[in-house]
């Protein structure tokens, strides 16, 4: 036990801040809502310090998880809103990764204002959310908006973009991929470099096409950066609160299970905490069960991560 | 997860297309591309801009204008204070914002580190934990958070959400820097300790400075996180108005039925200028500090 303690103290010292952190603000909440998805907990018999008033909440043994897996609209829909919550992620995930790759291959050429681009490029990441959704929430208005100002202009329809309609869900998907496509290309573009040249070299003396240098050098290159960046972009997306919220409201045709979770914690008279709780842990089990097969899957083709 | 060559050869990037290799065609399309790609990025960002200098009626007007009846007015009202505590919020939001940067990128610099160099029992565990922890919706660890902080007699201060906001930069921060610490050779800590530096010697005077590009990529998620938070801000800050971060105070611009979107407008950039300045200092270490993160995740 000492050598032990002599050989690794400095590595422990080190980790121990973050360490204790996590597991108090964390670990230790993690357990508590956990906890919480077996009783009734809500803002009328939750324990308040400020009023001195104890705790009035009881179990209820399975009853969250049957409720909200039952489907019932009253309880969020849940299935329904899963597919939403997947068609959201897949799509938005997709179109940050294909449209990140592309800028990313544009701008590791030689190209006059190259740095100028990239400033400008990555700008809608520099800009706060919350900002960014309130000037889209702007720019998408029915009426006044300058998005269809312009369909107008041009003579096309001009659909009311944030109301009951799907229209809705393109209009975040719309916003969320101008958020997140900067992190991906700047992500891929650092992948790119690190590309040794000779490769290309190679293929160019073998005859490769273009396109096969693509399939056969660029692609490969970035298969580690690519895993990397698409697990936590899905991760990402999927917990994705603010651009919804900010933008749609508690619109049902937006909703994905982050934003049902918050309406049920935020809206109402009576904040049913335990029912948000449910949503969160059967959140984080469907990540780590994606998580999981998702490593397992790059395992099986020979990926060290 | 291991050091290769390739990542030692991102420092010097390849110039493998001159330019006058490609023909006119190639050129004109690479250029439209990006030209398109940019002017989508920056619109909504301009459209901000304009719409700030219109008074809140000639703002929702349903013929877009680039000038109508444009002035200073609504950021002179809002620095003012017509419009609630502009100025008070704006320091609470770079108090927490510094704060949390401060404290994330120290506290992942040194885990990164520890887990870059050191072979130690639980080390894969904690990386794996730190992907699960950003697996876990924050929305509903609010009232166990809220709990906490009561107990801790944080609930209600700058101090409380700093912490709470570590928790969602360092995962992320220490992966970042994990990656970027293994680009740096391991000979030079053997130098520095044959010199008789400690290991925090080494870490803190040898490898900090050439981690710069990576210490300044970190910062900037750090920033930005603290910067642009609404919810937890919303949940763990007192309700008196000179508590509030610009992220809650600016709600007041919209209200119900009724949003000021000219005054909304002038405040978004008068938010979004620091966001820009730090992003500005960072963004040539961009690409080299973000990229080995990532690739060495």
């Amino acid at each position: 036990m000492r050598r032990f303690l002599e050989r690794h103290w400095y590595a422990y010292a080190m980790v121990l801040p973050v360490v204790v952190v996590i597991a108090v603000l964390v670990l230790y909440p993690l357990a508590q809502g956990v906890f919480f998805t077996f009783t009734n907990i809500n803002e009328a018999n939750i324990a308040n310090p400020v009023l001195d008033r104890p705790a009035t909440y009881s179990g209820v043994g399975f009853k969250n998880y049957l409720n909200v897996l039952s489907g019932d609209t009253s309880y969020g829909a849940f299935w329904g809103t899963l597919v939403r919550t997947l068609i959201w992620t897949f799509a938005c995930v997709f179109l940050h990764y294909v449209i990140g790759l592309g800028l990313a291959l544009l701008l590791n050429r030689e190209v006059r204002g190259r740095t100028l681009y990239r400033v400008l490029l990555i700008l809608p990441w520099a800009v706060p959310a919350f900002i960014s959704a309130f000037a889209w929430k702007y720019m998408f208005n029915a009426q006044y908006g300058i998005i269809n100002q312009l369909l107008r202009a041009v003579g096309l329809p001009d659909p009311v973009w944030l109301g009951q309609s799907d229209w809705a869900l393109f209009a975040v998907i719309v916003v969320n991929v101008w958020l997140g496509v900067p992190f991906m290309m700047v992500a891929l573009l650092g992948g790119l470099q690190s590309i040794p040249g000779d490769l290309y070299e190679a293929a160019e003396m073998d005859g490769a096409t273009p396109w096969q240098r693509f399939r056969n050098v660029t692609l490969p290159g970035l298969r580690s950066v690519s895993s990397t960046v698409i697990l936590l972009g899905i991760i990402w997306t999927f917990n994705m609160f603010p651009v919804i919220y900010l933008i749609a409201g508690p619109n049902p045709n937006t909703r994905i299970l982050v934003t049902y979770a918050f309406e049920r914690f935020f809206s109402g008279a009576s904040r049913d905490y335990a029912v948000a709780s449910t949503y969160g842990v059967l959140i984080l089990s469907v990540l780590l069960v994606f998580a999981t097969v998702y490593r397992r899957a790059l395992r099986k083709q020979g990926e060290v991560w | 997860m291991t050091l290769d060559a390739s990542s030692l050869q991102m420092v010097k990037p390849e110039r493998r297309l001159k330019r006058s290799d490609r023909s006119l065609a190639a050129s004109v399309g690479l250029h439209a591309g990006l030209i398109i790609a940019s002017l989508i990025a920056v619109f909504p960002v301009f459209w901000v801009l304009v719409t700030s200098f219109k008074p809140d009626a000639r703002a929702v007007e349903t013929s877009p204008k680039l000038f109508n009846e444009s002035s200073l007015d609504n950021y002179s009202r809002i620095l003012g204070g017509e419009k609630g505590a502009f100025l008070t919020w704006f320091g609470n939001s770079v108090l927490i914002a510094l704060l949390t940067t401060v404290i994330a990128v120290f506290l992942s610099a040194t885990t990164g580190y520890a887990a870059s160099r050191f072979r130690f029992p639980g080390k894969r565990s904690l990386m794996m934990s730190f992907l699960v922890v950003q697996m876990f919706p924050f929305a509903v660890l609010i009232v166990p958070l809220y709990n906490i902080l009561i107990a801790l007699g944080l609930q209600g201060t700058s101090l409380g959400l700093v912490l709470v906001y570590c928790t969602t930069a360092v995962p992320f921060c220490t992966y970042m820097l994990k990656g970027y610490f293994d680009t740096i050779p391991t000979d030079i800590d053997e130098a520095g300790r044959v010199d008789g530096l400690s290991p925090f010697g080494v870490f803190w005077r040898l490898v900090m400075p050439l981690a710069k590009p990576g210490l300044a990529v970190t910062s900037f998620y750090a920033f930005l996180t603290a910067w642009g938070e609404v919810a937890f801000a919303s949940a763990f800050l007192s309700a008196a108005d000179d508590s509030k971060t610009l992220a809650v105070g600016l709600q007041v611009f919209v209200q119900q039925n009724r949003t000021e979107w000219g005054h909304l407008a002038a405040a978004s950039i008068l938010v979004a200028i620091p966001a820009v300045i730090v992003f500005y200092l960072v963004q040539r270490f961009l690409v080299t500090g973000l990229s080995s993160g990532a690739v060495k995740g």
